[in-house]
């Protein structure tokens, strides 16, 4: 059997198929929802950093007329967290306040003024505690503990690691030159335009069921049962269209638990939506990150070593923070070759509200500081940007130092592809003062290897229903959050079965009527929900071929599945509709049900921390951004961004520019003018209007090349487009300011006064640079050695001169990867389905 | 205070009975059902809560009823006609200019104030136009283009979209981007 | 959702009827007009007026009639996309033009007015923000509190005045009809501020602000220049409005120079526009008029970016301003665009 005529949608432009829910108000996003009886909560916050609580006095509250229900942290006294092994949340705090937002109290009323009222009549004495506020207060109080778990050495360390991969002081040996910088990356949040919003229903047969806007149902499912001592059965999450998450909404919520409860306790559907100021508490944002970054590199630009320290300010609470933590080192090795490598890694805990996953998950901050600095060593040796990382990239089918297998690799092209559109080499040091271009490349995972929690469960799973009048009903746990996962699932199973993705009915994030899909964060959903998908669709292609073929008297192979019907190769008249092929399917086959399900390959090298980083394939990404800088006032405006993205093969070409320009967006606000600031131990900018979000004015045009690897492991070849094009932007802005105005700003966002303040410096001779001097002193666990794969030691690529190549080199110097058992596919169309 | 009101929404003439404190937002969302209407922030710093009152695009959370009590105001919900959809929400799917689609109504509406005024209007336009509404999912590029492919339809100038949300037959001039 | 907390609304036909209503009202008694600064304001419980008295229903308040040649009279309730976009503020009071086009965002520009945005109430960031908020930092004199946060040790509040139309109107020479209980009264735009964050104007709080008069704007030419991060959304951290008329040979008979969101009120930069006077615009006395006019500029630390650098830009914009006017080339652009 084959498909009639190639693809018909996959790696084609094609209309989103929850278009039409969203652009007539139809869709029911989670603060929309009305339910009978239906109460509004609301949560008292702390308005204090740090402090005990003494005492809390709700008997106000409950007496005002219209307050249903008040709950504290003793009704919900069991504590929580994304991670296993952070479990350091609670609902509401029982003794001490952590960070100003962090919830303390919550009422169920008639509406939500009243609840509001209830709130402030609530009686809270605080004794107050000194706030931890910074990396270097965390670092250096030795008196004050915000959280009371941690890896030492110091009081405020939530995490502290350190691994070493190949002899680190042998490549340092052997480099011709060696820099060490210290970069900073402030913190940032996702400012998603929906805020968050919970609505809990506990009905008269005692089961719970909660619709709310969540990236990760499943997740939230866990940690209402731990916290309401319920069994997982008698709860049902509906994760509702997500407005906007950007990974702030991946962690179960304060909010979630206490709608939940107090549904529980009223016996009357809840609602919590938050404000806008409490987004901002809500947090999970990206973490600020203090880099340290030493490489050492042959004349020819070949790196021979690399040791990065990271200290990244947490917030008050572990979140995502571990894997954070460890993603921060994990990716380095991805882009570049990089024969021996060494990471120290430390999360702080400080009075902020927690820091957690942000598109990049950790791999932004250490990605602006290695490729700002590879620029700095191409200078330092006279390479341009371009061939220094040619000089680096890394292959397909290899291994890293840190064991991380690559398959398909598209790396080289993007860069190739994105100089070449962008001009890069004409404009490169050419363009007039005050017009620069900066070049910078990045890696990111299709999914993370391993589940949040351990288990040896599929991560996504998928069933097909198609029923006698020929309609066809998806049923997966993936949640749409603006990223397409509905489009996804319906494209790859309409490609498969001959129908048109928009005739595809979706059941989603339901945990009562889906199969599980872990969430929607690392960029998992598409490769997959997608490679479950495709199993089940081709399950149910061939009971539905099986049938068609008996029923037409042509063998199976002889069948071609075309454009709603299946029908006889050699004789397109000889066939049966779509419909006609389901009502001969179900009378052969009974009740016409199939699945698939997903599980990556173990992928975890041999070492404690190595869960994070691995993923069944990578995505690649080079960008360039053009700026003009006006040295007057330090103001920075991206002109234009080329951007080249491995995305192995697109489902769907739209789809995939969505989300590559929508990145591109994202980076620009980050590099430029995005920051969570705080003073006197507050938020500073608490709203939409201060904490500064481009608007169409400041965003410029932006080219998208789309470099089609087929990823051996993906479904047809895709592979993950939602974050890793937000990497390199970032430094390739700060590059492009570089080379438009001469003037170096380290340090994540670059604000007009921070460029000003460094022309004046270069004005008086000085280096022209913002940006931290030094990291604090602290010290790292003794490294964990792992060893490099085998088969490491391969030759160098002998014969294979880069700009500016040194002679003599050895032939046994490791090059910094090893080949991989993963195998390249056919690199033709699309495989067939 | 209570008010008994006569709003006119989407052709229809609705009573409602609410404190005039109430906003437009409120009122839409929570008595008369209306919840296409969102809302980011409620202080005017967003323009997703946009509506449009005679034809002008005017947030909803910072109106009151009894301001616009006989005025003609138009939702995401009014936007469709009979079943129709407007070019703009035709556009907007098939270009992918709604994601997350939380910004998508204010924005339809505030490019709709646009069309009417303008019916071939400038990049630049467009943009300076919809400056008051923000997304976050999308860089506002497909916008533009969903806009423009819109406009270049209803003026006759662009293929009319394909039945099954298939590939547009062809695509708006410029494929991508934004006001330089 | 934030909310508003609740009032009676009150929506008079007649000015007559206003005046009585508001006078009626007395101190829990406010006027909205647009209601873009004071409604974010009430949600945050900023202000918690008991009655408000709203001024959009009456008539006449909405109307700009005259000519450049004779003087325009723009009804305090024209919104600010009418006075963008009328030909005749265009034609003759560019600045003005300008600045009203470079408010905030276009839909709120549909809704909030001239009047409303000369009455804009300061701002400052330890202000703007909602009462949680205000509560954890601890209040402050202007609302709720009895220190300044910005200066702690000040007797006074230093909360900016942030309207972008005060500084144009201004250097435009523009007055404004005062109509309350007592009577009328047309004082200078320039008369309507003080220099103090919490008592910001000097009308009385049950004045209406009726009009805008523009004198005659014969041989005047004038631009608006604002600074701020983003092309929308952002109140000016910068404002700098600048009008010349200059006569045969190009030698400038009068000039007005007036920064805003550098002090409570916005500053009328005397000494830098008498340095013009009687000369012809070179880039030399540009600079020099650019470094006399920011003298005046202490901006403290309560809004966007940094103090240091907002004062230096006062004397980038005010040169742009002004090479803009001399026809001299220079980078950047008026008003809000980008
Ligand atoms: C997100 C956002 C961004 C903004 N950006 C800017 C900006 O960049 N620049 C800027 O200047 N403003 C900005 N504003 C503020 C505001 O939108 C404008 O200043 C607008 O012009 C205010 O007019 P209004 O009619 O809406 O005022 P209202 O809110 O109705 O009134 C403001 C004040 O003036 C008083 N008042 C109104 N009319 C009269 C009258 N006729 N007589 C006496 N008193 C009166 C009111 O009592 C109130 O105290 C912004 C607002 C928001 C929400
Ligand atoms: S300047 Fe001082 S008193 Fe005035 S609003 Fe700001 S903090 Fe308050
Ligand atoms: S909700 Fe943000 S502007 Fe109205
Ligand atoms: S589509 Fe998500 S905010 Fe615009």
């Amino acid at each position: 059997m084959t498909a009639g005529g190639g693809p018909r949608f996959i790696g084609r432009p094609w209309a989103r198929v929850d278009g039409p829910g969203k652009t007539t108000g139809e869709a029911r996003y989670a603060d929309d929802l009305v339910l009978p009886r239906m109460l509004y909560g609301k949560l008292l916050r702390s308005h204090l950093p740090h402090a005990r609580i003494v005492r809390l006095d709700t008997s106000r509250a409950r007496a005002l007329p219209g307050v249903h229900a008040v709950i504290t942290g003793r009704d919900l006294p069991v504590r929580f967290g994304i991670m296993p092994t952070s479990q350091d949340e609670e609902a509401l705090c029982l003794e001490k306040v952590r960070y100003v937002g962090d919830p303390i109290a919550a009422v169920a009323a008639l509406d939500e003024e009243t609840a509001e009222r209830a709130c402030e009549a609530i009686e809270v004495e605080y004794e107050p505690l000194a706030p931890v506020m910074s990396i270097e207060e965390a670092v250096a109080e030795t008196s004050v503990r915000v959280q009371e778990h941690g890896d030492g050495p110091v009081p405020n360390v939530h995490k502290n690691v350190s691994l070493e991969f190949g002899d680190v002081a042998q490549g340092f040996a052997q480099a011709d030159h060696i820099r060490e910088d210290v970069f900073f990356f402030q913190g940032n949040t996702h400012l998603p335009m929906e805020q968050h919003s919970a609505v809990a229903q506990y009905d008269a047969a005692g089961r719970l069921t909660l619709w709310t806007s969540s990236q990760t149902p499943h997740y939230v499912h866990r940690a209402l049962a731990k916290v309401l001592g319920l069994p997982m059965s008698r709860i049902r999450v509906i994760a509702t269209p997500v407005g906007g998450g950007f990974g702030g909404k991946s962690d179960p919520f304060s909010h979630e638990l206490c709608a939940a409860k107090l549904a529980v306790a009223t016996g009357r559907p809840v609602k919590i939506t938050l404000t806008r100021e409490e987004v901002f508490y809500a947090h999970r944002g990206r973490h600020p990150v203090l880099m340290w970054l030493r490489t050492g590199v042959r004349r020819d630009g070949r790196i021979t070593a690399c040791h990065i320290k990271t200290f990244l300010d947490g917030g008050a609470y572990g979140s995502y923070g571990i894997a954070t933590t460890y993603y921060t080192g994990a990716l380095q090795t991805v882009t570049y070759k990089i024969p021996a490598y060494k990471f120290e890694g430390t999360r702080l805990w400080t009075n902020k509200p927690p820091c957690g996953p942000k598109r990049g998950h950790g791999t932004p901050q250490p990605r602006f500081a290695i490729e700002a600095q590879m620029d700095k060593l191409a200078e330092d040796l006279g390479l341009d940007p371009v061939a220094i990382r040619l000089a680096n990239a890394t292959e397909p089918f290899t291994r890293t130092v840190n064991h991380l297998r690559i398959t398909s690799n598209g790396l080289r092209e993007c860069i190739e592809r994105v100089a070449e559109a962008s001009g890069f080499r004409a404009k490169h040091r050419r363009l007039p003062f005050g017009r620069g271009v900066g070049l910078a490349v990045s890696t990111y995972l299709s999914g993370a290897g391993l589940p949040i929690y351990w288990n040896d469960m599929p991560h996504s799973e998928v069933q097909i229903r198609v029923d006698r009048g020929g309609g066809v009903l998806v049923s997966c746990g993936a949640i749409d959050i603006g990223q397409g996962s509905d489009s996804v699932l319906a494209g790859i199973v309409a490609e498969v079965l001959g129908l048109a993705p928009s005739e595809i009915g979706l059941v989603t994030a339901d945990t009562d009527l889906t199969p599980i899909d872990l969430g929607s964060y690392s960029s998992r959903v598409t490769f997959m929900a997608g490679n479950a998908a495709l199993e089940a669709a081709r399950k149910m292609r061939e009971l539905l071929v099986a049938a068609a073929s008996a029923h037409l008297e042509v063998e199976p192979d002889g069948l071609v599945v075309g454009d709603h019907r299946i029908h006889a190769a050699a004789q397109p008249e000889r066939g049966v509709t779509f419909p006609e092929a389901a009502a001969l399917a179900e009378a052969r086959f009974g009740t016409l049900v199939t699945v698939g399900s997903y599980r990556p390959p173990r992928l975890a090298g041999p070492y404690k921390g190595s869960g994070v980083g691995p993923s069944p394939a990578y995505s690649f990404s080079a960008a360039v951004v053009e700026v003009a800088v006006d040295p007057a006032t330090g103001e920075v405006r991206p002109q234009r961004v080329w951007i080249a993205h491995d995305i192995g093969r697109a489902i769907n070409e739209t789809l995939v520019i969505g989300q590559i320009e929508g990145s591109v967006y994202m980076a620009l606000g980050e590099a430029l003018m995005e920051e969570q600031v705080f003073r006197k131990g507050l938020h500073k900018i608490p709203s939409m209007l201060e904490y500064k979000s481009p608007t169409f004015l400041e965003m410029p045009p932006v080219e998208t090349i789309l470099v089609v690897t087929d990823d051996p492991e993906g479904p047809f070849g895709a592979k993950e487009a939602g974050q890793g094009p937000l990497l390199p932007v970032i430094p390739a802005v700060a590059n492009a300011v570089y080379d438009a105005v001469g003037v170096r700003i380290d340090e994540v966002p670059i604000t007009p006064d921070k460029v000003l303040a460094a022309l004046d410096q270069a004005a008086r001779g000085g280096v022209g640079r913002v940006g931290p001097r030094r990291v604090p002193p602290f010290r790292f666990r003794d490294p964990i050695k792992v060893e490099p794969p085998a088969g490491w030691s391969v030759p160098w690529r002998r014969g294979l001169p880069v700009a500016g190549g040194a002679p003599g080199l050895p032939d046994d110097l490791p090059t910094g990867t090893a080949p991989s058992d993963a195998r390249p596919r056919d690199r033709e169309a699309p495989e067939e389905p | 205070m209570k008010v008994a009101l006569t709003l006119r929404i989407n052709g229809e003439a609705r009573d409602v009975i609410a404190p005039v404190h109430k906003t437009l937002l409120e009122v839409l969302r929570e008595d008369l059902g209306l919840t296409g209407t969102k809302h980011g922030c409620e202080l005017g710093e967003c323009g997703t809560c946009t509506v449009l009152v005679d034809g002008t695009p005017v947030l909803s959370c910072l109106t009151l009823p009894v301001e616009v009590q006989d005025r003609e105001i138009t939702t995401i919900e009014g936007l469709a006609r009979g079943g129709e959809l407007h070019p703009l929400q035709v556009a907007f799917t098939e270009l992918g200019a709604a994601q997350c689609g939380y910004c998508t109504p204010g924005m339809l509406l505030a490019a709709k104030a646009l069309l009417d005024r303008n019916p071939a209007p400038a990049r630049e336009d467009v943009s300076a136009w919809l400056a008051g509404n923000l997304c976050r999912c999308t860089g506002y590029l497909k916008i533009l283009e969903a806009v423009e492919l819109a406009a270049a339809r209803a003026r006759g100038d662009a293929p009319q979209p394909t039945g099954d949300g298939g590939p547009p037959a062809a695509r708006v001039p410029q494929r991508s981007g934004g006001a330089s | 959702m934030l909310r508003l907390p609740p009032f009676t609304y009150l929506a008079p036909r007649t000015l007559e009827q206003a005046v009585g209503q508001i006078g009626e009202a007395g101190p829990e008694g406010m006027l909205v007009a647009g209601g873009t600064d004071l409604y974010p304001n009430m949600k945050r419980r900023q202000f918690e007026p008991k009655v408000l008295v709203g001024l959009r229903g009456i008539r006449d308040l909405g109307r700009i009639s005259g000519t450049p040649a004779q003087g325009l009279a723009i009804g305090a309730c024209a919104t600010l996309a009418q006075v963008a976009s009328h030909p005749a503020v265009a034609e003759g009071y560019r600045a003005l033009a300008l600045a009203a086009g470079a408010v905030s965002t276009p839909p709120l520009r549909n809704m909030g007015t001239l009047g409303g945005n000369l009455c804009l109430d300061t701002r400052c960031n330890y202000y703007n923000q909602t009462y949680h908020w205000r509560k954890s930092i601890g209040f402050c004199m202007k609302k709720d509190g009895d220190i300044c946060l910005v200066a702690p040790g000040s007797p006074r509040c230093w909360a900016l005045s942030s309207t972008d139309a005060a500084p144009a109107a201004i250097a435009l020479g523009a007055r404004v009809r005062l109509v309350g209980a007592g009577g009328e009264r047309v004082v200078s735009a320039a008369d309507l501020y003080r220099d103090d964050g919490m008592r910001y104007l000097s009308k009385a709080p049950d004045e209406i602000l009726v009009d805008v008069i523009l004198p005659p704007a014969d041989g005047w030419r004038s631009t608006y220049w604002k600074l701020r991060r983003r092309g929308s959304f952002d109140f000016p951290i910068l404002g700098v409005a600048v009008a010349l008329r200059s006569g045969p040979g190009g030698v400038i008979e009068d000039a007005r120079i007036v920064l805003g969101a550098v002090a409570s009120r916005p500053v009328v930069a005397t000494r830098a526009a008498g340095l013009v006077m009687g000369q012809r615009l070179t880039a030399d006395l540009i600079g020099r008029v650019a470094q006399a006019a920011s003298e005046p500029a202490k901006p403290l630390d309560n809004a966007d970016l940094t103090i240091g650098y907002r004062k230096r830009m006062a004397r980038v914009y005010v040169e742009r301003a002004l090479r803009e006017l001399a026809g001299l080339p220079y980078d950047g652009a008026p008003g809000g665009a980008r």
